[in-house]
């Protein structure tokens, strides 16, 4: 059994030898990986628009139609609503409910990877019949950045399961559960950074 | 009872074999070999340049090809930047930071050595391009269209942007570790405003790391796919826009310049106090300094492409941007000689080091400040008026640091006193090396020599420059090897150095030298800004617990505390030795030779295993509270 607290050699004084949250090293080390990948994905939305203004006044260049919006949207609504049971999975561990962590994290899984599924199986096919990632510089970032933001969405399934194969066996408690809090801060990241390339990719063409 | 030294010994010795050489965590071994490691890609790159100066050393000589001649220079910057500077100074940042916040080892102890690591690999894939004949060869910024497919198509520019991805792990790596460390491992009663400078700088190296290497890896992604798989980034055919490289380059590129600047400057300010026999005039103006210079690096890039074309207010703004970084510098440098001049100096070889980087780091910086001058700039962009300057603030201003630091730490990191008559017999021949070396390419880049050619005419008034420049380099070259050699001897036969042969100000010199594997008997509490100076009680790394000293002898632990009071909060336990950092490097490097090679099935290989191997990484063993 692992001690909630031990002694630091100093007479009658005990610390906590769990740690969550911003008093964990894993967390801060998580926020610091957040916040380099925010530049990685500022870089590429910036080039984008560089490359959108560098290259005249049509947009799409080379008659290429502006990217359809229904599907986007559909898949926008699914990506963000999965946001919801991974917080409410990660505020049911810190009062110890084994049992919504568990069902929060795979509904979260099972929503992100129905967001991937779409992106891959229907998104893409369709577009590829008008244009790829070869055909211009349009093509390209299209395919970069939202590729680049799928392919987070993936690390982030991948997360996912690791965090739930250790929830079901029961590995967090009310004190010991920064991996679920890490995996929840890294997965609303990644939903918030689908906005800006929704609005980026998907929507700005139409303005 | 056990002492609590021994206590500690049992906890944290890692052993001697095989297992324990591939797998240390401990954060004072994994700091040697960034250095070790650093100085031998030092010297390949000063060997680079040495061969460089003797085809330059008289008009229209042939020793070199024109080819071999640009591998060279190419070879040379991104060495210098990427496997020299940064390493080395992360080396000293390394066995550093822990013991002047007095920590037991990093906060992420297994990341530190895949770092390593990753340097270490990234190093010899960039260098293993010499081997197959394809070194990059368009200069270490790397302009489109002269690095597509179009006009090389040879592998050289694919191991350049594969190379430069691969470190950039490493190094982004080695930054989340410094800042979460500086932030949550500090001794209790080290609050912000008692964090030694040194610290300080490299807290803002990492900052600056964290933000602008991104736009690097991003932009060598943009070039790899367009080379690789015919994407357009950069190339006007297809929509794209070669300035887009240039614009993604320099907005890393000027921070990396600022952040090879940044710790080296912190090392200046630990030096100075030290040997001022006062404690440094103007902290918290330093302290600021160091931090504006790390917001202004993100405004600065454009003054790299005045001559490219852009529009006129562009110019404006960034020339005024640029102008602003004399405050800070200026800021420091005045914060120092104010220390200086109020101290007592004491003349010790790397206090030697340090006036020598100041005359250095001034005559650069004046020269930089004439670059913000747009016309001034554009008169002589690619000249070797720019090759003069940024070697001053370069090699003067991080190069000098680092050999100060060489002579300020060796004693702590080699138990052994370095030899001080070589030593500054080593620091007046660089000095006078450096010089030689340098100052002549002012005039002959004001004369009109253009960087990055080959060889040059007689009759042009430059023979006389580039001969003394010449002579220079193999001064330096003598300067730098008297101290490699009074390194190793006095590893083996110096003097012994004891915990505090200067008589230091930070909590590095109250244990002893060579520190043990946990650093601290006691984690200290501070009460000072000057710890080992003003707490007698400190000495021997063994603060008695009634004074405040934290022996945390049940564990493999450290201790965490708050980010600004850094009052304890919780006893972290740590990771023991590892050998899946390394695992994970081999499995990457696979991985990136398949994407070099277009051996796809290789790559992939590589990515599964990678894959695995952080699984094996991260399989919870009881160890650390990974939950």
């Amino acid at each position: 059994m692992e001690r909630d607290i031990e002694p630091t050699g100093r007479v009658d004084e005990f610390l906590p030898s769990y740690a969550n949250g911003s008093t964990s090293f894993a967390w801060w080390g998580m926020a610091w990986l957040i916040a380099t990948e925010a530049a990685l994905f500022a870089t590429v939305i910036v080039s984008y628009w560089y490359i959108r203004f560098r290259s005249g006044p049509i947009w799409p260049p080379d008659g290429i139609a502006a990217p359809e919006l229904a599907l986007p949207l559909v898949m926008s609504a699914i990506l963000w609503s999965s946001s919801i049971p991974v917080h409410l999975a990660d505020r049911a561990i810190r009062r110890g409910d084994q049992r919504r962590l568990r069902f929060g994290l795979l509904a979260g899984l099972l929503l992100g990877a129905a967001f991937l599924s779409l992106q891959f199986a229907v998104e893409y096919p369709s577009v590829l019949d008008e244009f790829t990632a070869r055909t211009n510089a349009y093509g390209s970032m299209f395919f970069t950045l939202t590729g680049l933001h799928g392919l987070h969405v993936l690390v982030g399934l991948a997360f996912s399961v690791w965090v739930q194969v250790r929830a079901w066996r029961g590995a967090f408690d009310e004190r010991r559960h920064v991996s679920v809090q890490n995996f929840a801060m890294y997965w609303h990241f990644v939903d918030v950074v689908w906005l800006f390339v929704l609005l980026t990719v998907y929507v700005s063409p139409h303005l | 009872m056990a002492s609590y030294a021994e206590r500690l010994e049992l906890v944290w010795h890692e052993g001697t074999g095989l297992s324990a050489w591939a797998g240390t965590v401990d954060h004072k071994r994994i700091g040697l070999r960034y250095l070790y490691t650093g100085f031998v890609f030092f010297v390949l790159a000063g060997l680079e340049s040495t061969l460089m100066r003797v085809q330059l050393a008289a008009p229209g000589l042939e020793v070199l090809s024109p080819q071999t001649y640009n591998e060279l220079f190419s070879m040379h910057g991104v060495t210098m930047m990427f496997l020299v500077a940064t390493p080395i100074l992360s080396g000293f940042g390394n066995y550093f930071v822990p013991l002047m916040i007095g920590a037991r080892d990093m906060a992420f102890p297994r990341l530190n050595a895949f770092g390593y690591w990753v340097f270490l690999a990234a190093g010899v894939f960039l260098n293993s391009a010499f081997l197959v004949g394809q070194a990059p060869d368009d200069g270490w910024f790397n302009y489109l269209p002269l690095a597509s497919e179009q006009f090389t198509p040879t592998l050289a520019i694919d191991f350049y942007a594969l190379g430069l991805i691969f470190i950039g792990i490493s190094t982004t790596a080695g930054a989340i570790n410094f800042i979460v460390t500086i932030l949550k491992l500090r001794a209790p009663g080290m609050t912000l405003n008692r964090i030694p400078i040194f610290v300080w700088g490299e807290l803002a190296f990492a900052l600056t790391v964290v933000f602008a290497l991104p736009v690097l890896t991003v932009a060598n992604v943009f070039l790899e796919l367009e080379r690789k798989f015919g994407f357009h980034f950069y190339d006007a055919d297809g929509g794209g826009d070669p300035v887009l490289w240039q614009h993604l380059f320099w907005f890393f590129g000027h921070p990396e310049v600022y952040l090879i600047v940044l710790p080296a400057l912190g090392l200046v300010s630990s030096i100075i106090p030290t040997f001022s026999r006062r404690p440094m005039i103007g902290y918290t103006y330093i302290v600021l300094a160091e931090l504006f210079i790390f917001v202004i690096s993100f405004g600065v890039w454009v003054h790299h492409m005045f001559a490219v074309g852009l529009p006129t207010i562009a110019l404006g703004i960034i020339s005024a941007a640029s102008f602003m970084v004399v405050i800070p510098s200026g800021t420091q440098i005045f914060a120092w000689l104010a220390t200086m001049v109020s101290g007592r100096l004491v003349l010790s070889t790397a206090m030697h080091f340090v006036l020598g980087f100041l005359v250095l780091f001034v005559i650069g910086g004046l020269t930089g400040a004439m670059f913000s001058a747009v016309p001034f700039d554009q008169a002589t962009t690619d000249s070797y008026f720019v090759v003069a300057h940024f070697h001053y603030v370069l090699a003067g201003g991080a190069m000098f640091p680092m050999f100060a630091g060489l002579y300020y730490w060796g004693p702590k990191m080699l138990g052994h006193l370095l030899d001080e008559r070589l030593g500054k017999i080593s620091f007046w021949l660089m000095f006078v090396g450096f010089n030689l070396t340098f100052f002549p390419m002012h005039i002959a880049g004001l004369l009109g020599q253009p960087r990055r050619t080959y060889t040059y005419a007689s009759g042009l008034g430059w023979d006389l420059h580039n001969l003394l420049s010449t002579i220079g380099v193999f001064v330096l070259g003598a300067g730098i090897l008297v101290t490699f050699w009074n390194w190793f001897r006095s590893r083996a036969h110096g003097e012994p150095a004891g915990e505090d042969p200067w008589s230091g100000d930070t909590l590095e010199w109250t244990t002893t030298s060579p520190p043990p594997e946990y650093n601290f008997t006691t984690i200290p509490t501070v009460r000072s800004r000057e710890p080992a100076w003003d707490q007698p009680e400190l000495i021997g790394g063994a603060q008695p617990p009634e004074d405040g000293g934290r022996p945390l002898t049940d564990g493999h632990t450290t201790l965490a505390t708050t980010l600004a009071d850094a009052d304890p909060q919780a006893i972290v336990h740590m990771p023991h030795a590892s050998p899946w950092p390394l695992f994970l490097t081999l499995a990457l490097m696979l991985a990136f030779y398949g994407v070099l090679l277009s051996s796809w099935m290789v790559a992939a290989v590589g990515a599964v295993a990678s894959a695995g191997t952080l699984m094996g990484w991260l399989w919870p063993r009881g160890e650390t509270q990974e939950t």
